[in-house]
């Protein structure tokens, strides 16, 4: 099986082209095409969100998604969210309240994280369950939770208190 | 695995001339598809049409006085509508039920339906409002479709009525009366991410403490998401009461055949069906 197909979509803000197999998933793509291995392969089978990316302003499994349906889309890694003038709120919330622990997990609860709170802007500010139900397609074995429900209500309050997108 | 050609279509009559002749898979979300392929229970067929592209299967909206739902239409999609709220609110609370947000927001409707399993949590909603399902393919000139019930859809587990070569392009089911309830209940340890053990809609009409138009799901308790015909009838035209309610646990009881599996024994989810339907009856009679 040595078909390939060609595919263009927005990497991260940038124009990215590639010659994929039609069976290889967008994780297999990201981490062997791009090294782009914030991503993880934990479970493959969608239950544990390691692998979560942005796909149209909407999180996905990409270890579930076929890399040739990234075709004319636009995806948002990890990889993607610091910026020159350092990490994301999100990211240095993690950091701020110690969420992270062997970090396996993290770039896909991070993703999803950030979805969560962007879904939310201009609704009634998100409560400690609500954020809870968000994440529940993300496996942490570290952390225990608390203090990943700590960072992200921490950019909550902070979104609430200056009325601005914070994530 | 020999794949000699992939395709992204982006209407619905170029996607069902690639699918003519039938030894093709059909792509959409892969989040049923990515599994069964990795772990080798199922294979690609030498074409792949990914029906991704296909914006004339995407929405939700009415047409002819009837709710007509795309079948690329995705879980999050149906949680987030303001017209299911409003008109199909049982659909809704199964969507809330479902997987994570990462799976909803890949998941499409009709997916969840060709997959055909008897634990399929968007099954149980739409057999209660009476859905149909639209099927096309090629005839070799046009176009053509047929609608089927949903009633009528499942085979077995895994199985339908569905023939190689055909798309399913919409569910479409009734506007619903005055007096209509619905509810929707799904067993699991967690609230999502949980394939259910046992789940359960109901529909109905209740006058004058009477109950009519009587409808009854139940998923994993049978080889095909069930509709429930005998609990049905033994409810139909009844004062809903302490002697019809205990009637319907019994029927109920009788006529589902789970399996014992990893999720659950065949005991437990018969007790479960009957706990379900008490529980159920209850909100339809404080409604
Ligand atoms: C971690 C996890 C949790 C889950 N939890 C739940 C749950 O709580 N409840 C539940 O019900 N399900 C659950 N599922 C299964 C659910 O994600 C799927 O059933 C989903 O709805 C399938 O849609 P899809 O678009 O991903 O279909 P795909 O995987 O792309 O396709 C599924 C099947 O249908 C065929 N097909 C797809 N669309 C069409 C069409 N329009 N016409 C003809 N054939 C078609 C495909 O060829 C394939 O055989 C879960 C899955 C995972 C991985
Ligand atoms: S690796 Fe994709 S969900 Fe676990
Ligand atoms: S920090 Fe180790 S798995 Fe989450």
């Amino acid at each position: 099986m040595s078909m390939e197909v060609e595919i263009n979509f927005s990497l991260n803000g940038i124009a990215t082209q590639a010659h994929v197999p039609p069976t290889m998933t967008t994780l297999a793509m990201l981490r062997e095409k791009f090294d782009l291995t914030g991503g993880k392969l934990a479970c493959g089978e969608g239950e544990c969100g390691a692998c979560t990316v942005l796909i149209d302003d909407r999180t996905i499994n990409a270890c579930l998604m076929f890399a040739v349906d990234c075709d004319g889309r636009e995806m948002q890694t990890i990889e993607g969210l610091a910026s020159a003038s350092g990490l994301a709120v999100m990211q240095q919330a993690f950091v701020d309240h110690g969420a992270i622990q062997c970090g396996y997990c993290m770039p896909g609860m991070i993703m999803q994280a950030k979805y969560l709170v962007e879904q939310n802007s201009g609704q009634q500010a998100l409560t400690r369950d609500d954020i809870a139900r968000g994440l529940e397609g993300n496996v942490c074995r570290c952390s225990g939770y608390t203090k990943v429900v700590d960072a992200v209500a921490a950019v909550v309050l902070e979104e609430n208190q200056t009325g601005e997108r914070a994530s | 695995m020999n794949i000699e050609s992939y395709n992204a279509p982006d209407s619905i009559a170029e996607a069902a001339q690639l699918l003519q002749g039938g030894n093709a898979t059909v792509v959409a979300g892969g989040t049923d598809l990515t599994p069964q392929t990795e772990s080798g229970v199922r294979q690609f067929a030498a074409t792949l049409v990914n029906i991704q592209r296909i914006d004339e299967m995407r929405g939700i909206g009415v047409m002819n006085g009837r709710i007509r739902i795309g079948g690329l239409t995705t879980v999050t999609d149906i949680l987030e509508s303001k017209l299911l709220a409003d008109e199909a609110p049982v659909l809704v609370d199964a969507a809330d039920r479902f997987a994570s947000s990462q799976i909803r927001n890949a998941s499409s409707l009709a997916g969840n339906l060709c997959n055909a399993s008897p634990a399929g949590d968007m099954c149980i909603p739409l057999l209660v409002l009476d859905a149909e399902v639209e099927l096309a393919c090629w005839d070799g000139e046009s176009i053509s479709t047929r609608k089927v019930s949903l009633e009528r859809f499942f085979t077995g587990p895994g199985k339908s009525v569905m023939v190689a070569g055909e798309l399913m392009t919409a569910i479409e089911f009734p506007r619903c009366a005055n007096r209509f309830v619905a509810a929707f209940l799904k067993s699991g340890p967690r609230p999502a991410l949980e394939i259910s053990t046992v789940s359960m809609g109901l529909s109905c009409s209740l006058t004058d403490g009477v109950i009519s138009n009587v409808r009854v799901a139940i998923g994993a308790v049978a080889p095909t998401p069930l509709r429930a015909k005998r609990t049905e009838a033994a409810l139909e035209g009844k004062v809903l009461n302490e002697a019809t309610i205990q009637l319907a646990v019994e029927t109920a009881g009788e006529e589902v055949s789970p399996i014992d599996d990893v999720r659950a024994s065949a005991w437990y989810r018969k007790h479960l069906t009957g706990v379900y339907i008490r529980r159920l009856l209850n909100h339809v009679n404080g409604s």
